[in-house]
């Protein structure tokens, strides 16, 4: 298996301020991969270190085996990055800021897969338009434009959707998740968590420049969670047994905390027992917000 | 150096699609400078026998418009992509610090001889010039350009605004254009104020430009251009430093 990008140990310090407090980890080729945290956790620090935007206080960054500082021609050709800035240059149509991009990679021959780009990302109407005209959407997919068009194999994603309507979100959403099914490596950064928990195979939860968590989103999802079981019955008391498992309950309705689904044979056997008769049921899934919630609390 | 020529193509398109305002206002500028100097002051004031006072001033004009045009883009151009952000796009491509010095240098020179031409051929039309020694007029025009354009890359690397740029203009660049004997010659000064022009880059560039004219200058030619090269080598390195360490480019 190929690592995308590999941290080890990287620090970042700003003068007093340590953004970064010794961050490791490791992203398989071809993963969708989330990295989340409250605002300052220093996602945005780790994602310039990558990039080269930054440079670590101590530690090791690597793209597709590539040193991002003593080998930063082939990392940064390795990497697309959308910012999360909806920055732009001024004097530029969108094919002309597309065309200079590829250029700076030494493409002067890409206009095929350009082309290919402004399609796909529905810019086909405002390509000889200048970046001032277009509206704050149209920005935001020439920024992800900007970071495919040197056809990189990993691409890091920084808070993407942060202000954008829903269509286009879904649409983006659609389109990088296409990327990753055709081999690229996706990472992503964002606020909304049932985006990471929809997308995300993998996500690590930063906070104050740590990582506090680190697995698959199945996992943390089950670990921290486990299931809500929500019950209606036709009386108003429970059997005791159950008492420790309790989130709420009243006027026989009641929200259960279940391990995994194997809890709620036991539940349904305590309540046979019990007498009591199931007027509704409900399971509900585990929550990354939840999660992310819970583990914010605890470190 | 496989970003260079379309980091340079990018330069000279960002100049060329305003060129009404980096080119013809400057341009203008000269003539009015011309105009007013040359016309208010001819027959009072006569540096060279040979030379009429608006032969004078010319090539003095021509070599502050290089000089001035080629600080003010890449100065302008690095500090617009600082502060509006898209210089993010140049800093995640695999560019390397002599490619990105090389192409904003090359096009702020540019730039200053795109100007200067400009203002040479609008000058033309009011004053007789002759051209003794061309090689030396290229040479100097080039070097000049060249120390501008990076002096502007110092100037757009250390600012965080545009005042600041404005400031360096104003109370450096110039002072300096303007005391380096454009409008005369520094023999025309009091002794102190001679020697205090004798530590003034621009003086040499000024006058080692007006040689290649009229093959008549206050310091040897040769002497100028050895300021004037240890000045470009000088001043690159430093902005090479600057460059390769990331100083305020990169955190």
């Amino acid at each position: 298996m190929t690592i995308a990008i590999e941290a080890l140990n990287v620090e970042k310090r700003y003068g007093a301020l340590q953004a970064l407090a010794g961050v490791s980890l490791s992203v398989a080729e071809g993963e969708f991969f989330g990295l989340l945290g409250p605002n300052g956790a220093g996602k945005t620090t780790l994602i310039s270190i990558i990039a080269g935007l930054a440079r670590a206080s101590a530690g090791e960054v690597r793209v597709m085996g590539a040193d991002v500082v003593t080998d930063y021609r082939r990392a940064r050709r390795m990497l697309g990055v959308v910012p999360q800035e909806l920055v732009f240059d001024p004097f530029f149509t969108v094919r002309e800021t597309l065309r200079i991009q590829s250029g700076y990679y030494g493409l002067r021959d890409n206009d095929a897969w350009i082309d290919e780009v402004i399609h796909h990302l529905d810019l086909g109407a405002r390509a000889d338009a200048n970046m001032r005209a277009l509206s704050g959407g149209m920005k935001r997919r020439v920024l992800v434009a900007q970071a495919l068009v040197h056809r990189p194999p990993v691409i890091v994603l920084d808070e993407p959707t942060a202000g954008v309507d829903v269509e286009l979100r879904r649409g983006l959403w659609q389109f990088i998740r296409r990327l990753n099914r055709d081999g690229h490596t996706i990472v992503l950064t964002t606020h909304y968590l049932e985006e990471a928990e929809e997308l995300c195979d993998r996500i690590a939860m930063l906070k104050a420049g740590r990582i506090v968590a680190l697995d698959s989103t199945r996992n943390l999802l089950g670990t921290f969670s486990g299931l809500v079981l929500r019950l209606r019955l036709d009386r108003e008391t429970l059997p005791e047994g159950l008492a420790a498992e309790v989130l709420s309950g009243d006027a026989g309705h009641y929200a259960l905390r279940l391990h995994d689904h194997g809890g709620l044979e036991l539940v349904l056997r305590q309540l046979r027992e019990a007498g009591a008769t199931i007027r509704e049921l409900e399971l509900e899934p585990p929550d990354l917000e939840e999660v992310f919630l819970r583990v914010m609390r605890k470190h | 150096m496989a970003s260079f020529p379309t980091l340079l193509y990018k330069e000279l398109l960002r100049f060329w699609k305003v060129g009404f305002q980096t080119v013809a206002a400057p341009v203008l500028t000269a003539l009015l400078y011309l105009v007013v100097f040359a016309y208010a002051l001819e027959g009072r004031m006569r540096v060279y026998d040979q030379v009429s006072y608006a032969q004078f001033l010319v090539p003095g004009l021509v070599m502050m418009s290089v000089l001035q045009n080629a600080f003010a883009n890449s100065s302008s151009s690095l500090i617009q992509s600082k502060i509006t952000g898209n210089l993010v796009f140049m800093l995640l491509a695999p560019i390397s610090y002599l490619e990105f010095f090389s192409a904003y240098v090359l096009a702020s020179m540019i730039r200053g001889l795109v100007v200067g031409a400009g203002v040479l051929a609008v000058t033309v039309w009011f004053v007789e010039l002759r051209v003794v020694a061309p090689l030396w007029v290229i040479a100097y025009a080039l070097l000049g350009g060249a120390i501008l354009g990076g002096l502007g890359l110092i100037a757009g690397i250390w600012a965080d605004r545009f005042d600041q740029i404005a400031a360096f203009q104003n109370f450096v660049i110039l002072p300096l254009t303007f005391l380096s004997g454009v409008f005369y010659s520094i023999r025309s000064l009091p002794e102190f104020w001679q020697q205090a022009s004798r530590l003034n880059p621009f003086f040499y560039m000024i006058d080692g430009f007006r040689y290649g004219f009229f093959g008549i200058s206050d310091v040897p030619p040769l002497a100028s251009l050895a300021v004037v090269a240890v000045s470009f080598v000088l001043l690159s390195t430093a902005c090479l430093l600057l460059l390769r360490s990331g100083y305020k480019l990169r955190q």
